[in-house]
């Protein structure tokens, strides 16, 4: 039996459901579990009903499971909303002023008051209380608070010991092994990715699931060598980036669906100025305002086609937090070498869900060469090379004089009417689509698993995955990714479809935007289960719908 | 380089008698004074949005960024943050700033970041045909207001000022001399610097007897002084037949955004370091 757990902490905006959810990974982590951590919290600041399930398992996981083993309740609703997540052997530790029901209660009242602690760390009780219930040494525990907590570590300490000395172990959680892997959330891979892409300025306006990483790398700027700026909206933000990129600073902004709709007309003219910049965008539910708070996977086509005219761009839908560090570093290569737009497209699940990071465990960062002015005059900023792609200087640069352009334009970049021109201009752009999708052949573009003789195979992409593989490896069926959508892997797709009889698209939009995607490239898909409530598959839920495609 | 040509190869299409021949050639010759004083054209960009005024960034021969309509602003904040040796010049038009890219005109001014925004200030949009700007005065018969329109201009100006611009001025294309101090000491202003050029538009809007009928340049007062700045700046709204003021109204010293963000750079080695630093924090 692999060792596998779910604890669910639920309770008021306020109560620190997050942190203690960090906080329960990190004790999972020490016992060398791979961890994973689902947030959902409604879009209000005090309040509502927020909650936190934190998966452990011995091996890697990027998604919560329905049911949980422990359930640890702030408040009443932890229990009333949340009855499907009970087991019989779910063990319940309740906060006893509160809550109602069976399990093991400790009133945060009386162990704050007995402590002298403010009312902020009666999480840091039921922490205490759920770690000796779980069997986990009162050492871990204090390691863990020393690393984790430095705001107050000692009285939240005490806190946590006295709730620890009330409770006995009842359910205990065996250790899992000796790993120690390194807790981050999506965003912060995104960041950490984009730095090792040799960021050198990050540019976004605040918006909901993407501001986490304007918020890390602000706090990190100085750590990073980076600019962090935050403007009047996501209009100046694409511009204020395409300035900071053609004075040669690498750049990447920021943004949800809603904030990339007034970036559209930045991206065109990134993509006929041929201005290196990277997009993240983490998409919540849609359309318009949606559910600010809950994810989705609606805007695949919009990243796909936004902007007017034609012109190459590179997209790619990461999974969990490995695959969003190694491929945002390479979405700033891409961006640099090519000269083009680059999109990482993220979701809330990815974005705010927490991951184990092992390094060791990606591909090797191979960044490829820039071609810079060999300062032979005269310098053409768009010199029509062979590959299509420029060689490149920067104002300040003497002897260039270096013009670019949203008007069609000549190499030199003035503007031009003149067909001749305006076709040797497209061609030249469009050479440097051909010569992307060449270079990402060696790229890990698709993921594939389970058994190559399971002729029926689940398709998506994006945080889905983490249901998916889960789904697969219990019912044997094949899970195949792509994980770069444009230029389209057509090559690896087509090897790894070999064999399957039966593919079933799992998207969580409504209209099955990969599955259209597939069948543009001649890929048809059999069925098509489609989840849009806000909320991401489970295993669990997955396997459900499954049954309605599967016979 | 030195001794450039500053006007390049590429075939003017401005209406003959258009006020923008009169900023270009105004501007070149700032550009070659500086360039006679030391200042490499190479250090020197020029922005502009989408209009009639934005040809010049293809008529000029200097490092540019043809933007797309009411953006120059953020553009050349980016260029102005990515290397603060650049002298960054937007120009930009009525239309284009006052109305597509207000809030970036707005925003630049309130962090007094150092660029210098030359507006070509023709009252009507002149590309897309004759219609009316948020410069136009009321009742302006256009395309789009064949009535006349309803709405009252704006004044740039005191906009400028309750923003927090450091540097305003407003010049007019038959002032040639004036124009050319003006455009001097904005770009010699350390901070935000704004100018708006009262043009004329041959074709759309030719108010040349009417602005040489009213215009003169203002007297001597501390520039520094915003109340009094704001009293010289609201004796013509854009739509009464007052006189019209030319000159500098505004000018103060403050700290820019550009010096505020000064971050040091790190080599990609030390980075792989500081991320494996920073993740074992993690573990």
């Amino acid at each position: 039996m692999v060792k596998d757990l779910s604890i669910l902490v639920g309770g008021k905006a306020g109560d620190g459901i997050n942190s203690a959810g960090a906080v329960i990974a990190q004790l999972l982590n020490q016992l060398g579990y791979y961890t994973y951590i689902y947030f959902d919290y409604p879009s209000l600041i005090r309040g509502g009903h927020n909650f936190a399930i934190i998966r452990g398992s011995e091996s890697p996981v990027a998604v919560h499971t329905t049911t949980a083993d422990f359930v640890i309740a702030l408040s009443q609703d932890t229990i009333a909303q949340h009855t499907m997540r009970f087991t019989e052997t779910t063990l319940t530790i309740v906060n006893s002023d509160v809550v109602k029901g069976e399990g093991v209660g400790i009133s945060i009242k009386e162990v704050l008051k007995a402590e002298n602690a403010p009312l902020i760390m009666g999480n840091s009780a039921m922490i205490g209380a759920f770690a000796r219930a779980a069997g986990i040494p009162w050492d871990t525990v204090k390691k863990v608070f020393f690393t984790h907590i430095p705001k107050g570590t000692e009285i939240n300490l005490r806190v946590a010991r006295r709730a620890f000395d009330q409770v006995t172990t009842v359910h205990p959680i065996e250790p899992a092994g000796s790993r120690r892997l390194s807790l981050i959330s999506g965003n912060e891979a995104i960041g950490l990715g984009l730095v090792a892409g040799e960021l050198s300025a990050y540019v976004s306006y605040p918006m909901t699931p993407s501001s986490s990483i304007l918020h890390f790398l602000a706090e990190n700027a100085e750590r990073f060598g980076i600019t962090v700026v935050h403007p009047e909206n996501e209009i100046a933000v694409i511009l204020m980036a395409l300035g900071l990129s053609y004075a040669g600073k690498r750049v990447a902004v920021g943004t949800s669906g809603g904030g990339f709709c007034l970036m559209t007309e930045g991206v065109s003219l990134a993509g006929m100025a041929e201005i290196p910049v990277v997009l993240v965008v983490s998409q919540r539910t849609g359309p318009s305002t949606g559910l600010p708070t809950y994810t989705a996977q609606s805007d695949l086509h919009f990243i796909l086609h936004a902007g007017q005219g034609e012109f190459p761009r590179f997209v790619v839908a990461p999974g969990d937090a490995g695959e969003a560090y190694y491929w945002s570093a390479v979405a700033m290569d891409v961006a640099w070498r090519y000269q083009i737009p680059a999109f990482i497209l993220a979701d809330k699940t990815l974005s705010e869900g927490t991951f184990s990071l092992d390094l060791a465990e990606l591909p090797e960062l191979l960044p490829g060469d820039l071609v810079y002015w060999d300062k032979t005059p005269p310098y053409l900023r768009y010199a029509d090379t062979r590959s299509g792609v420029s060689p490149l200087a920067f104002p300040g640069t003497s002897g260039a004089v270096v013009k670019v352009n949203s008007y069609a334009h000549d190499e030199s970049g003035i503007t031009t009417e003149e067909a001749g021109a305006v076709t040797q201009m497209t061609r030249k752009r469009m050479r440097k689509a051909g010569l992307l999708a060449e270079a990402m052949e060696p790229y890990p573009t698709v993921t594939a698993d389970g058994p190559s003789s399971a002729g029926t195979a689940l398709v998506c992409w994006g945080s889905v995955q983490g249901a998916c593989r889960e789904v697969a490896r219990e019912l044997g069926l094949r899970v195949i990714r792509p994980v770069v959508l444009c230029p389209f892997p057509e090559l690896q797709m087509t090897r790894s479809l070999q064999g399957v009889r039966r593919l079933i698209a799992v998207e969580e939009n409504a209209t099955g935007q990969l599955a259209a995607l597939l069948r543009l490239h001649g890929i048809t898909v059999d069925a098509r289960v489609l989840h849009y409530d806000g909320r991401p598959f489970t295993p669990d839920l997955l396997k459900d719908r499954l049954r309605e495609v599967i016979a | 380089m030195t001794g450039r040509q500053l006007v390049g190869d590429a075939q003017n299409t401005w209406c003959p008698g258009c006020g923008n021949f009169t900023i270009q050639h105004t501007l070149k010759n700032v550009l070659a004074e500086m360039e006679q004083e030391g200042t490499r054209l190479e250090d020197v960009v020029l922005v502009s949005g989408i209009g009639c005024h934005a040809k010049i960034a293809d008529y000029l021969n200097i490092n540019s960024f043809y933007a797309i309509h009411g953006r120059a602003i953020p553009v050349a904040s980016g260029i102005k943050l990515a290397n603060r040796d650049l002298n960054v010049i937007c120009c930009v038009g009525d239309g284009d700033v006052y109305a597509e890219g207000l809030d970036h005109l707005i925003f630049a001014a309130k962090r007094n970041i150092g660029i210098t925004v030359i507006v070509h200030n023709n009252r009507v949009y002149g590309l897309t045909t004759g219609q009316y700007t948020p410069t136009s005065p009321h009742g302006f018969k256009g395309k789009s207001t064949p009535m006349g329109t309803v709405e009252y201009p704006l004044n740039p100006l005191e906009l400028m000022l309750a923003s927090g611009a450091t540097y305003i001025a407003r010049g007019y294309t038959k002032k040639m001399d004036l124009l050319k101090t003006l455009m001097r000491g904005a770009i010699d202003h350390r901070g935000f610097a704004f100018i708006d050029v009262l043009q004329i538009c041959a074709t759309f809007m030719n108010l040349t007897d009417y602005y040489n009928a009213r215009t003169y340049e203002l007297p001597v007062y501390d520039r520094s002084d915003a109340l009094l700045a704001c009293e010289k700046i609201r004796t013509w709204d854009y739509n009464s037949d007052a006189p019209i003021a030319l000159g500098l109204f505004y000018q103060r010293e403050a700290l820019t955004f550009d010096e505020q963000f000064q971050t040091r750079a790190l080599p990609g080695t030390e980075r792989q370091l500081l991320i494996r630093k920073f993740l074992a924090t993690r573990q």
